[in-house]
């Protein structure tokens, strides 16, 4: 990792390629307008950039952002330096916006709306790539990444209760529909988080099944794999009439909660999609267990329970959680098609907003999914990486 | 998978006999379907209320089902092309300054979910079958791209020595010999960008994109289970077609 920052040989400048490719990429985001003005939610905007939006003080940022970038252009230059450059580059970023947006919309206009446009989009993309690369050259013990992403979410926080953004498009249709936003957040959440314990329920005894009975496993497997070739779009919409029927015309099904409407249809299609990726990691995981570790087991007199019990469950929680992450980072995708067949969540702003070509209503169901799924993918790596790091250091 | 095996070899083979029969009816009755569609009216009957059709008829399914492939072909095939470009360029001696931050994108991105993405394109490319190919062929280059990054790095030390002791010049060894050992990773790839575009273009239809999406949201609007049945029938044994090629293709290279 030290030898990959160091200048390449037969460059006679002692450049950083990578930060090159940022600062590029941050410049042309400058040249471009920071943000759009539009007098009302749907008329075609006009770009405006950080000179225009903030006069003076405008130009002094875009130079100490300008000199930000190409301060990384320079080879010689430590990760955790590069790391706070970028961070504090992506800080100021979210801040001109804010500011940006608050200087252009007209005091006590309630219509008119300026959101981030292709300049601040660029902007934060080169901090962001900044901050990644100079993050993948930093040895950092777990406590320190877990610290860092703890930080990275209380700042999200922070800003959003601020105010500073609340200018920002985005913001506005927020302050608009905040009740209904917290009622769809926790929808996605259930949605999301409720698929995935029913399939971990369901699946790990299954898996263990497949595993002790090898006879099963091409034919549940196969028919799990046969679920994850059906377009999401369709099997969602599948089980609205198959559960609608079920609720007709099965005795006590409705009053348990089946329904074919609402979030129930939803919920039952991502619980078949997270099924596979439970079932087939828990039989590789059981698999890969030496054979040398279940005789010892079974050696000290243990019965076949066990054995499986208390040596090869424990041994296959990396596994395990690796599949976690799959199924969550996928279920909190796919919970947004849930917005299109009336199960609510997220995706009922991105379809609403895509109906109403209102793209900051599209936004305000996208971000937060997207936050939502880096989230959790994040922290699920971080943990399969301690655990790994953990057995690695016991071995 | 490396499981105590009580099937012997037979058995296999016995298997693998049965999944291509399973996968020839599976190609017959899809082919036959798509040419003929009212010819299975009278199964997809039960599945409509009111005396609805049973069979999509707005736009020939077969029609749709070649568009639908002919995006997924687009995307995938651009997706390809830059993934494994930037691939290579990133594991050459001057560029390998790239290769962190490539890792970091590629399993930071595979987390951005397929339908925000989509949703997205669309202020950049308006409604229609560009912000689909647009997501598609964002979406597809990661898995392309993780694949020749683990296929050009995992070589085999030996290999990459004999071919410098036969004096090969890097061109030829990247040629003749890493890209030809890399092609089943990368394959795969290209399978897994292939089968998750064929899936995520279903839902370009919610933005006008021409796929069979178009049938799937026909019938979701109008209650017509049939429409979803079919719409979601097509792609599914599509993508079994689709994977199952790839996999012979894979087999092919690497034994």
């Amino acid at each position: 990792m030290i030898e990959a920052t160091r200048p390449t040989t037969g460059t006679r400048l002692p450049l950083s390629r990578p930060g090159v490719l940022f600062a590029l990429v941050g410049l042309v985001g400058l040249a471009l307008p920071l943000v759009q003005f539009r007098a009302n939610r749907i008329v075609a905007g006009e770009g405006a950039g950080l000179p225009a939006a903030l006069g003076a003080t405008g130009w002094a940022v875009a130079a100490a952002l300008a000199a930000a970038l190409m301060a990384g252009v320079a080879a010689r230059m430590t990760p955790g330096l590069r790391l706070l450059i970028a961070l504090a580059g992506t800080l100021a970023s979210v801040a001109v916006l804010g500011a940006a947006a608050g200087a252009l919309t007209p005091p006590g206009d309630g219509i008119a709306r300026v959101s981030p446009a292709a300049g601040f989009w660029l902007l934060a993309l080169a901090f962001a790539l900044a901050a990644a690369d100079a993050l993948a050259r930093i040895d950092l013990a777990p406590w320190q990444r877990w610290a860092l992403l703890l930080g990275a979410v209380a700042a999200v926080a922070l800003i959003l209760r601020s105010g500073l953004l609340d200018d920002v498009s985005v913001m506005r249709e927020y302050h608009a529909r905040r009740d209904v936003f917290a009622r769809e957040a926790a929808r996605h959440l259930m949605l999301a988080f409720g698929s995935l314990g029913a399939a971990l329920a369901l699946g790990l005894p299954l898996g263990i099944a497949v595993h002790q009975v090898p006879r099963l496993r091409a034919g549940v497997l196969g028919a799990l794999n046969i679920v994850q070739t059906i377009p999401s779009l369709a099997l969602f919409g599948i089980m609205i009439p198959l559960f609608g029927w079920v609720a007709a015309t099965v005795p006590g099904a409705a009053a348990a909660g089946v329904a074919g409407i609402g979030a129930f249809p939803a919920l039952v299609a991502l619980f078949l999609y997270s099924l596979l990726p439970v079932v087939s990691n828990m039989v590789v995981g059981l698999s890969a267990v030496p054979a040398a570790v279940r005789d010892a087991a079974a050696g000290l007199g243990m019965t076949r329970a066990q054995v499986l019990a208390q040596v090869m469950i424990p041994l296959t929680l990396p596994v395990l959680l690796a599949a976690v992450r799959i199924v969550l980072v996928q279920n909190i995708g796919l919970a947004v098609i849930a917005g299109l067949i009336g199960g609510g969540g997220f995706g009922s702003f991105v379809f609403q907003g895509l109906n109403q070509t209102a793209m900051d209503l599209v936004l305000l169901g996208a971000l937060p999914t997207i936050a939502l799924a880096l989230l959790s993918g994040i922290a699920l790596d971080l943990l399969v990486a301690q655990l790994d790091g953990r057995r690695g250091r016991g071995a | 998978m490396t499981a105590p095996r009580t099937a012997g070899p037979p058995d296999d083979r016995g298997r693998a006999v049965i999944g291509r029969v399973a996968l020839a009816l599976a190609a017959a009755g899809l082919a036959a379907f798509l040419l003929w569609p009212q010819a299975f009216a009278p199964l997809l009957r039960p599945l409509t209320q009111n005396g609805a059709p049973p069979i999509y008829t707005q736009t020939s399914l077969l029609a749709l089902t070649l568009w639908h492939l002919a995006l997924v072909a687009a995307a995938v095939a651009a997706s390809a092309t830059l993934a494994v470009g930037l691939g290579i360029l990133v594991t050459r001696p001057g560029w390998r300054d790239f290769l962190p931050l490539a890792r970091t994108v590629t399993s930071v991105g595979q987390t951005f979910p397929p339908v925000a993405v989509l949703a997205l394109a669309v202020p950049l490319m308006g409604f229609g079958s560009g912000p689909t190919l647009l997501a598609l062929f964002l979406y597809g280059l990661l898995p392309i791209f993780e694949n020749t990054l683990a296929g050009l790095t995992n070589l085999p030390p030996a290999v990459a020595e004999a071919a410098r002791g036969m004096g090969m010049t890097p061109a030829q060894r990247l040629v003749q010999v890493e890209l030809p050992l890399a092609l089943p990773v990368i394959l795969a790839g290209v399978r897994l960008s292939a089968v998750i575009a064929l899936s995520t273009a279903t839902i370009g239809s919610t933005v006008a994109a021409r796929t069979l999406g178009e049938v799937i949201i026909a019938g979701l609007l109008s209650s017509n289970t049939a429409f979803v049945v079919q719409g979601g029938v097509v792609v599914g044994v599509l993508a079994l077609l689709i994977h199952a090629g790839f996999v012979w293709l894979e087999r092919r290279l690497s034994a």
